[in-house]
């Protein structure tokens, strides 16, 4: 599964790994925000940012080749509209589009690179977003993995008993019996989540998830926040006018 | 239908980022509510069924198949409120590690498929699913959450300038229908798988007696549907309705003002008429359901 | 001595009315491991729900003297740690160590106190290394000595086990089984597997339809019930002649 790779990567270690996920989420905006409203000088502007990227990355240690083809994910969507604006006579355009989904997506990469996931919703937490929101999307995301297999074994079971699709009866057999599945596996999801209650009660739960860290904003946390920006917002105005 | 970044204007994804924030914070308290402190798990763990359940393959031609997007399903088995924060919760599993749409643009996905999704599919359910059309009511739900989320999706590209001709947009429609039909379908075969081996996990509906209420729904359903269906038909007749009566000069001024150095170069005549309509819509289709929401909400509290 | 657990006259009914558990009585003495077998649907992991009260009868249930009400739940489920059969239901939290914790964190422990516990837990169960992992990525005798780490940690007077065995190789089970010999609990193990069953417990309670149908020296009860499976040489010489087994 794609994010047992990203976990994989995540629990690396380097100077950006170590990095308090708040200071990373605010370089991240940073990096998107300049990106989205930039009007002119965009080649430019993402081409320095996706250097910048790649340049961190490496120095995580996390493979390049690997990484930019997860970013690369976006294309497919991109290429359909950059096709539409290529026909419709606004190539700039196109390149646009591309340049700046590719480049943010990159962005992304990054910082769930260097991120665990559970330690990167408690950063946004810790910048405000809903606790419960983020709870539900730390349960999800120790789930997906048990449950998507789960599901593939149904499927394969599903599969096993359906006949050629060509016969029309088939197909609604194939359907209905995709259906018992889903609902099958919904059913089990629901046992599950009750079996983990009853743990979570067994062990002592009363409401809400206790933490063990709490995280502290270093100095260097800051400076590497602070540098961001800068960084960003200097390219940015410089890409814009170098293009006047 | 999930929008990457860089698609989006910026008064367009800001607006929404700002618009879904407090909807989202609404509905994860009024989830908490619902149900008691069993509740983190279960929608976590569903909304990992919901990624699992976009493996499994409906087949519906030779050699095409689609699978559950879910909206619908968890607003009828989780009530809206639950269904709107695990399907935030997807989203920004999505976006994150799955690279499935944009940080900026969740604002904007979580407004399409969270919150005006969620909604549009659970209306018609809330309303006839305890009458002889329940049926009907299960699978017009399955359909509405996906065609309103695809059509504000489009809004939202039309009106950031994204270029897309007639033909493409009505290839876009057709399949945004056809997805979305197939969407009443596969939610109505598994709620009736369902209700055979596990039927407490379906939610009773919301008792709505109030007939002003019904008639609403009714209005906003009608007006959904009416509204793709004009868009549909006549997209230039949209751009000439707009430009005669004038609205369409008075929106460009507007943005243009305080917008120009963002917009200028991506607004065109062309897209704006389209823009206009298709937001108009698009805004009323969700005030409508929020506003209904917060009724029916007030009828069963009674 | 007072026993550990006394139960008495335990009925239970699930929502449907279907009837789970006629009338259950059970004593667990101090450092005793006992095996609790019998057929699938039994009664046997509804009947141990109750021993914290996760599941709640009509009869009397006495933990560790105290009377098993809504007030004495957070402290009966400090003495009772119940590993459940499926480890990922178990392992919730994001890492390893984190889970650990989960319990310490409830009672009230501070972090860095919890995470030394914790630490201390995944050191008694071998698995020191594993704290920052990942529970998904785990194998499945890893996954239970986490699971058993968190129990540990909130050291419990009662260890409840249910089918602990199921999804180990017999390396796996051996090295399960070694643990658990070292640990000074008394244990109640939920169990198909005798020979596990056999290597830890010295008393056996078989469970029928919801009720205890014999209670005794565990080979007492496995000969009592045939609850072995062993193939003799007559069944080999017969199926080889129906050519059934090559």
């Amino acid at each position: 599964m794609h994010h047992v790779v990203l976990d994989r990567w995540s629990r690396g270690s380097s100077c950006f790994h170590h990095r308090d996920p708040r200071a990373k989420i605010v370089a991240l905006l940073a990096l998107l925000v300049a990106l989205a409203t930039a009007s002119r000088g965009i080649v430019l502007l993402g081409g320095a940012l996706a250097f910048l990227l790649l340049v961190s990355l490496r120095w995580a240690r996390i493979p390049v080749g690997a990484a930019s083809a997860r970013a690369a994910l976006v294309l497919p969507f991109t290429a359909v509209f950059a096709g539409l604006s290529w026909m419709a006579g606004d190539p700039t355009r196109a390149l646009f589009l591309g340049v700046k989904s590719y480049v943010s997506a990159l962005a992304v990469v990054w910082l769930v690179s260097t991120t665990p996931l559970p330690m990167l919703l408690r950063g946004f937490g810790r910048l405000g977003a809903p606790r419960f929101l983020l709870e539900v999307g730390q349960f999800l995301y120790r789930y997906l993995f048990v449950i998507s297999e789960e599901g593939q074994h149904m499927r394969n079971a599903a599969a096993a008993r359906g006949g050629p699709v060509r016969q029309w009866i088939n197909r609604r057999n194939r359907f209905r019996a995709a259906a018992g599945a889903l609902a099958v596996l919904f059913a089990r999801s629901y046992l599950r989540a009750e079996e983990i209650h009853r743990a979570m009660l067994a062990r002592g739960f009363q409401g809400t998830l206790p933490v063990l860290e709490a995280g502290q904003f270093r100095v260097g946390d800051a400076l590497f926040a602070v540098a961001a920006v800068v960084l960003i917002v200097t390219l940015r105005i410089a890409s814009q006018g170098m293009v006047e | 239908m999930h929008i990457p970044d860089g698609f989006l204007a910026t008064p367009v994804w800001a607006t929404l980022d700002v618009a879904a924030a407090p909807a989202v914070l609404y509905a994860a308290r009024r989830a908490q509510r619902g149900f008691e402190e069993s509740q983190i798990p279960l929608l976590g763990v569903l909304g990992a069924f919901v990624f699992a359940a976009q493996m499994i393959n409906f087949p519906v031609g030779p050699g095409t198949s689609g699978h559950l997007v879910g909206g619908a399903l968890l607003a009828f088995t989780l009530g809206p409120a639950a269904a709107t924060v695990v399907m935030t919760a997807i989203l920004a599993i999505q976006a994150l590690v799955f690279q499935d749409g944009g940080i900026l643009a969740l604002g904007a996905n979580i407004a399409n498929m969270a919150l005006a999704g969620v909604l549009a599919g659970y209306l018609p359910y809330a309303l006839w699913s305890s009458t002889r059309w329940r049926k009907w009511s299960i699978f017009a739900g399955g359909t509405l959450s996906v065609l309103v989320s695809a059509m504000l999706a489009l809004s939202e590209l039309l009106a950031s300038g994204v270029r897309i001709g007639g033909t493409a947009l009505g290839i876009a429609l057709l399949l945004f229908a056809s997805s979305a039909i197939l969407e009443g379908g596969i939610t109505l075969a598994v709620v009736q798988a369902l209700e055979r081996i596990q039927p407490r996990t379906i939610q009773a509906p919301l008792a709505c007696r109030s007939a002003a209420v019904r008639l609403l729904a009714l209005a906003s359903i009608v007006l959904a549907s009416v509204g793709f269906l004009v868009v549909s038909a006549a997209p230039d007749g949209i751009e000439r309705l707009g430009q005669q009566s004038g609205i369409a000069t008075q929106v460009r001024t507007l943005m243009h003002t305080p917008l120009a150095n963002y917009q200028a170069a991506f607004l065109t005549s062309d897209s704006l008429g389209k823009a206009a309509a298709g937001l108009a819509g698009a805004a009323l289709i969700y005030g409508a359901c929020l506003l209904l929401g917060r009724a029916a909400a007030r009828n069963r509290s009674l | 001595m007072s026993p550990l657990i006394e139960v008495s006259g335990l009925h239970y009914r699930y929502d449907d009315g279907v009837p789970a558990l006629n009338g259950i009585d059970f004593r667990l003495e101090r450092g005793e491991t006992v095996a609790l077998l019998g057929p699938n649907g039994s009664g046997k992991t509804t009947f141990v729900l109750h021993l914290n009260g996760l599941l709640n009868g009509e009869g009397s249930i006495t933990v560790c003297g105290l009377p098993l009400e809504k007030k004495n739940l957070p402290a009966v489920r400090r003495k009772v740690g119940l590993v459940f059969q499926e480890s990922d239901s178990q392992l919730f939290m994001p890492t390893v160590l984190e889970d650990v914790a989960f319990g310490l964190l409830n009672l009230g422990m501070d972090a860095p106190a919890a995470e030394a516990r914790a630490r201390e837990a995944l050191q008694m169960t071998g698995i020191a290394g594993l704290a920052g992992r990942a529970p998904y990525h785990l194998s499945a005798g890893e996954k239970k000595r986490v699971a058993i780490a968190g129990i540990l940690a909130m050291e419990p007077e009662i260890l409840i086990l249910d089918e602990p065995t199921t999804y180990l190789d017999p390396p796996g089970q051996r090295s399960l089984a070694a643990l658990l010999a070292e640990l000074p609990q008394a244990k109640i193990l939920v169990t198909h597997d005798i020979p596990f069953a056999a290597a830890l417990a010295s008393r056996a309670v078989f469970f029928e339809q919801g009720k205890v149908a014999a209670d005794g020296p565990i080979h007492e009860i496995v000969e009592q019930f045939g609850w072995e499976f062993v193939v003799r040489a007559e069944t080999r010489r017969k199926t080889r002649g129906q050519h059934l087994i090559p």
